[in-house]
């Protein structure tokens, strides 16, 4: 299968990036190959097949729903790149007026 | 020193034969000597390697009671958190990035008394097979500087190769711990999925990412992984079963093993040179008694497939987080990354020469910044808070990281989640029946680890495709939730290492790494190193 540049650029917001022109062009390219190996898996009938999402047979692993200390706050923003030492920072996201 | 293996060097530390202090201090001497042109490590803190040297020698000394790794250096992978200390995974994202909280594996390692010698370059989020995706800078390969070491990674294999750790952790998705150890000569062993605990180690793909041990030997893979094995409450996935000693049982040797050669392991694509070197290894079980058995693991073409769409369907979830928000890179408030990828410059306080490299500063990124951020012009969809999520994203990934995000958004967006994702998911079943059918009838499944020996840095970097390729005999592993090791099994005509691939039913690691370790009691391709000088 392959994918076209309008599309590629679709995924792009979606998945938050911003690609230049030129990085756009390239991807286009090699996802298009990567889709077209992919592919590959269509020959094979599935049908009666569980997808296995994990390795692992195990249920939900349940703890005591005990208060513990968690992170405190000076050190949960100490990584943030802007933050005014009690909340994280964004950009306005509503229009004013 | 560096010539002894892990397990003798501990021995001798224990017997008061030498100090940490002297040993840490020859492996910062080698660091220093061949690091500049191996480039295996990021950072290195020789003051603080020593002063922890130091401290253990000291404890000895009083007679206090001291942990199984006491006093032996060990590297560690920079994608496994250690509170306070930078934790980059060789990403303009995360450059500074200090985490509040250890990895369990390392707070294993700190209570078993290792030595944190350095922390260890990889591929870009453990994204890759040839190191050559860290943004800092491409690691080599010891044995042959023009070529990569294997990934991701690739800096702990070399920095054990070259001699410059007697130990190193390094993680596996897709054969991030075998294909560089195949590359670099050395043992490294996955452990099944949920083994480990993979509390705080940075998520690739949460189904299938394992850490595991990187040494000269099997038996010194076996020291490390009763480290790190075990249940631990902040991992939901790792299993509560009790750990062997392995250590206690890595030198029996196996008797009556009955081995599986895969037919389809040894078809179009495998250098001949390997295809030799392991007919060879399997000569060599045969001759201590190991019965081989022909098989076939008839979904295993389908793996690489399967592997690049769930891997990058898991990546572009985990990797959702980094919004320029909680942590890491932010455009426009961040220092500015510098251009990433191969052959690019590297800041002047991580240059070449002594090895020896410190990140910089990292007060800017805690400070609130004074300036209000610019508003995007676009509206709805493309307000500024998505333009900045856009553009710091863009601007702290680097190209493999983007195309594996892309093509997992891709895959796992409306209209194609059934047909890739679930897809991958039940072709992945078939993979794991494949194995279960096959351990049946043999206890291991041997062959190589790769198709060719080390190729050349920059040969694969613009075809993605063929660089997914060389992963074909590790990814299944993984897909499966199986465990697996590479030893060296023979030295091209070139001089380049070959790995030999053992893989084993899951939880079975005891008979892999005795499996492992019959062999190099009978060969010595695991002493050679390389020619560096």
């Amino acid at each position: 299968m392959s994918i076209s540049r309008a599309e590629v650029e679709k995924v792009s917001l979606l998945a938050r990036l911003r690609l230049s022109d030129e990085e756009l062009d390239r991807m286009t390219r090699q996802m298009g190959d990567i889709l077209g190996y992919i592919d590959l898996l269509s020959e094979l009938n599935t049908e009666a097949v569980e997808p296995m999402a994990h390795a692992l047979d195990v249920a939900n692993a349940f703890r005591d729903d005990a208060v513990r200390p968690s992170l405190d706050r000076e050190a949960a923003l100490a990584n943030a790149p802007h933050h005014d030492g009690e909340c994280y920072l964004v950009p306005a996201v509503f229009d004013e007026g | 020193m560096t010539n002894q293996s892990a397990t003798e060097l501990v021995r001798q530390l224990a017997e008061g034969e030498i100090t940490s202090a002297e040993l840490t201090q020859t492996y910062l001497d080698r660091i220093e000597r061949f690091d500049g042109r191996v480039k295996a490590f990021l950072r290195v803190d020789p003051t603080a390697a020593l002063a922890q040297a130091e401290e253990i020698d000291r404890r000895r000394k009083a007679g206090k009671p001291l942990g199984p790794l006491a006093g032996l250096p060990v590297a560690v992978k920079d994608v496994l958190c250690t509170q306070g200390e930078p934790t980059t995974c060789a990403s303009r994202m995360l450059e500074q990035f200090r985490p509040p909280y250890d990895a369990t594996a390392v707070a294993k390692l700190k209570a078993a008394d290792a030595v944190l010698i350095g922390r260890t370059n990889m591929d870009e989020f453990a994204m890759g097979g040839s190191n050559e995706n860290s943004a800092f800078f491409p690691t080599h390969n010891p044995w042959d500087l023009s070529r990569i070491p294997g990934g991701s990674s690739g800096g702990s294999a070399a920095a054990v190769a070259a001699r410059m750790a007697p130990l190193a952790l390094g993680t596996d998705t897709g054969g991030s711990i075998r294909c560089p150890a195949g590359l670099c000569g050395i043992s490294g062993l996955k452990p099944t999925y949920g083994r480990v605990s993979r509390y705080g180690l940075v998520a690739f793909a949460s189904s299938l990412d394992q850490i595991g041990p990187m040494g000269q030997t099997a038996e010194d893979c076996a020291l490390l992984l009763e480290v790190l094995a075990g249940h631990d409450s902040k991992d939901s996935t790792s299993v509560d079963l009790p750990v062997p000693r392995y250590t206690e049982t890595v030198c029996r040797p196996l008797e009556g093993l009955r081995l599986g050669l895969v037919r389809e392991h040894f078809g179009e694509g495998l250098d001949a040179e390997v295809d030799r070197a392991v007919r060879e290894a399997v000569r060599v079980y045969e001759s201590l008694g190991a019965s081989v058995k022909e098989l076939s693991l008839p979904h295993g073409k389908y793996a690489v497939a399967t592997y690049y769409i769930i891997a990058p369907c898991e990546a572009s979830s985990n990797l959702a987080r980094y919004d320029g928000v909680h942590y890491g890179y932010r455009s426009g408030v961040s220092p500015k990354p510098g251009p990433g990828g191969l052959g690019t410059s590297v800041p002047s306080e991580t240059a070449q020469g002594s090895g020896f490299r410190v990140q910089g500063s990292d007060a800017s990124a805690r400070s609130p910044h004074p300036n209000p951020l610019p508003k995007g012009e676009g509206t709805g969809s493309d307000n500024a808070l998505i333009e900045m999520y856009r553009r710091s994203r863009s601007e702290g990934f680097g190209a493999e990281v983007k195309r594996r995000i892309m093509l997992g958004t891709y895959a796992l967006s409306a209209g194609y989640y059934d047909a890739y994702y679930k897809k991958a998911l039940k072709v992945r079943r078939l993979i794991r029946q494949d194995f279960d059918r096959a351990f049946e009838e043999v206890d291991l499944i041997i062959g190589p680890v790769t198709p060719t020996p080390a190729f050349k840095i920059g040969e694969r970097i613009d075809d993605p495709l063929a660089m997914y390729l060389f992963d074909l005999y590790t990814v299944s592993t993984n897909l499966a939730g199986i465990a697996a090791i590479s030893i060296p099994c023979g030295l091209s005509s070139a001089g380049l290492p070959i790995g030999l691939h053992l893989q084993s039913p899951p939880f079975e690691e005891e008979r892999l790494l005795r499996g492992a370790a019959m062999f190099q009691q009978a060969t010595d391709w695991h002493t050679k190193q390389p020619p560096l000088s």
